[in-house]
């Protein structure tokens, strides 16, 4: 007899599990000899803790009353609750603090292979360090997990989440029109974000088409001076902070499967200056990703600077899978 | 290190691009901007029954318009072309839309029985219209954001038989030309959206294989603009 289970969820039989459990033990042990300790947080948590992390209306897709009528909610990713956990438990602490996960966590998707409403994330999460030198330990302890994974070919797209809120501010953007443009490039709308901006009263089509180029500049450290031939202040500054961490990686040697990429745009509240994400080219979908935080502490009551990443495990194991098939085909 | 290899040194491509290519109505204009952009399409124009066909530079795979978001999210084919309509009745699918290439004119609208106020009517006296459609999504978007109520009718076929006998008040369907609309002695009320091919591109696609994407994108847009 078939019982049900709900649509983005899923059961794991021992031989998934034992290819998952290997990838899990390489990641955790990883993340523990770069002196980043393992800490759990409860999966469900109360929904205004949550939503004090998260800029969004809506932090989690799924919120219930429980029986003392306290609104919960499952947590949509681990960065939310690792502060809340670090203003609770290491207030006193000297930072930086630097800790680690592998945890489910919960969003609404339309489920498809690598992504279900309930998945597991592997990361990390560094407290206290500022950028660059922080943005770039976090990337190099993530290129290190995609080695311990087996990707060698994974490439970790970099860009600047105040790149665009500060190029908006400095061209006189507000208001809705604002929020407007940043979801199209969020989205990658190109369409929708030249219309946009050709409505926008103040901006000429020189400065609509400097912002959609700029969109569209991604590679290696060459872009920067491409970037930066396209003018402004608020390119100027994002252009140097990207400069500086990708100067900061070269001298770790960790700078070769980083790619500088200004159309680079999360869609999570809280991001602040480095934005990074993961990619495979065996699959379409993204790894993971992360960047630095430095305001999402201070909601919290500690005014420290952060950044940190996720690896979504399962996509990494079906990355993982991909790449053998192909090394297989001997192509 | 070099920074030359930042990055792409890593993600070494398999193969030529995928360029998922619709077939139906916008097949035509399609292969002639393809043509245009320097992408060889004779093959195509043939009566193959084969749905891959490589050229020297890509390799152009043929669907239906509607399944084109799906398999350009899921990285299948690295970039495609499909209709804007298709692109909103399907915008939770994670693609990049590069470019409106502009052909492939239609719009987007509420049509209803000529003569008929039926769909004044039903708001009226019930509230809310019954509205029959293969574009649920569009539909309830623009009656959400109208801030009417609608009792949607999802079928398959051909929308215009609904309100002929009695399924639904109204429609919202794509028209070209208006002959259908026309010959079923249906006429439009309201414009909802005008729709164009897209070029779409998938996020991983877009990251790893940047300097292939853009050359395709810049040609296109050229081709296009013709």
């Amino acid at each position: 007899m078939i019982h049900p289970i709900p649509p983005g969820t899923r059961d794991v039989l021992p031989e998934e599990m034992r290819e998952l459990r290997s990838l899990q033990r390489s990641l955790v042990d990883l993340f523990e000899a770069r002196g980043y300790g393992e800490v759990a947080t409860p999966a469900i948590e109360y929904d205004e803790v949550l939503a004090r992390g998260d800029g969004r209306a809506a932090a989690s897709a799924y919120r219930f009353f429980d029986g003392s009528g306290d609104l919960l909610a499952l947590r949509s990713d681990m960065t939310v609750p690792i502060a809340r956990l670090v203003a609770s438990r290491f207030a006193d602490t000297d930072p930086p603090l630097r800790l680690s996960y592998l945890a489910s966590a919960y969003r609404a998707v339309r489920p498809q292979r690598g992504q279900m409403r309930e998945f597991v994330q592997a990361g990390v999460e560094l407290i206290g360090e500022p950028a660059p030198g922080g943005t770039a330990e976090v990337i190099e302890i993530l290129g290190a997990a995609l080695d311990v994974a087996g990707l060698d070919r994974a490439v970790i797209g970099l860009g600047d989440a105040d790149l665009y809120r500060q190029l908006l501010t400095e061209l006189g953007v507000e208001g809705e029109a604002r929020e407007s443009i940043i979801a199209r490039l969020a989205t990658h709308d190109l369409v929708g974000l030249e219309a946009e901006l050709s409505e926008v009263e103040g901006i000429g089509a020189e400065q609509a088409a400097t912002c959609v180029a700029l969109s569209q500049l991604r590679g290696g450290r060459e872009i920067l001076a491409e970037a930066r031939s396209l003018g402004g202040d608020a390119v100027e500054r994002a252009t140097a902070r990207l400069q500086e961490t990708f100067d900061e990686l070269e001298r770790r040697g960790v700078a070769d499967r980083v790619q500088i990429d200004l159309g680079l745009l999360r869609d999570l509240g809280y991001y602040s200056g480095a934005i990074l994400e993961v990619y495979d080219p065996a699959l379409g979908h993204v790894l993971g990703g992360g960047g630095r935080y430095d305001g999402l502490m201070k909601r919290f009551g500690i005014d420290l600077p952060a950044a940190g990443f996720a690896l979504y495990l399962e996509r990494v194991h079906v990355a993982q899978m991909e790449e053998e098939r192909r090394r297989g085909e001997g192509r | 290190m070099s920074s030359e290899v930042a990055g792409l040194g890593r993600a070494k491509a398999d193969g030529p691009l995928k360029l998922a290519v619709p077939r139906g109505a916008l097949f035509g204009e399609t292969l002639d901007v393809l043509d245009a952009a320097g992408i060889d399409t004779a093959e195509l124009r043939g009566d193959s029954r084969s749905l891959i066909f490589e050229t020297d530079r890509l390799t152009l795979v043929t669907m239906r318009p509607s399944d084109v978001p799906t398999y350009v999210e899921a990285g299948a084919a690295d970039v495609g072309i499909t209709g804007k309509d298709v692109l909103l009745e399907q915008s939770d699918r994670l693609v990049y839309e590069l470019i409106d290439l502009g052909y492939g004119r239609c719009r987007m609208v509420l049509a209803g029985r000529k003569g008929d106020e039926r769909l004044g009517e039903s708001e009226r006296r019930l509230g809310m219209m019954r509205i029959a459609t293969k574009y649920p999504r569009t539909a309830e978007r623009h009656f959400e954001a109208t801030g009417r109520q609608i009792e949607l009718i999802e079928v398959k076929g051909s929308v215009e038989l609904a309100p002929l006998i009695g399924l639904g008040d109204g429609i919202v369907d794509l028209v070209a030309t208006g002959r259908t609309l026309e010959e079923n002695d249906l006429e439009v009320r309201e414009e909802i959206l005008e729709c164009t091919a897209r070029f779409v591109a998938n996020r991983v696609a877009h990251k790893l294989r940047a300097s292939e994407v853009d050359d395709l994108t810049a040609r296109l847009r050229e081709a296009a603009a013709k």
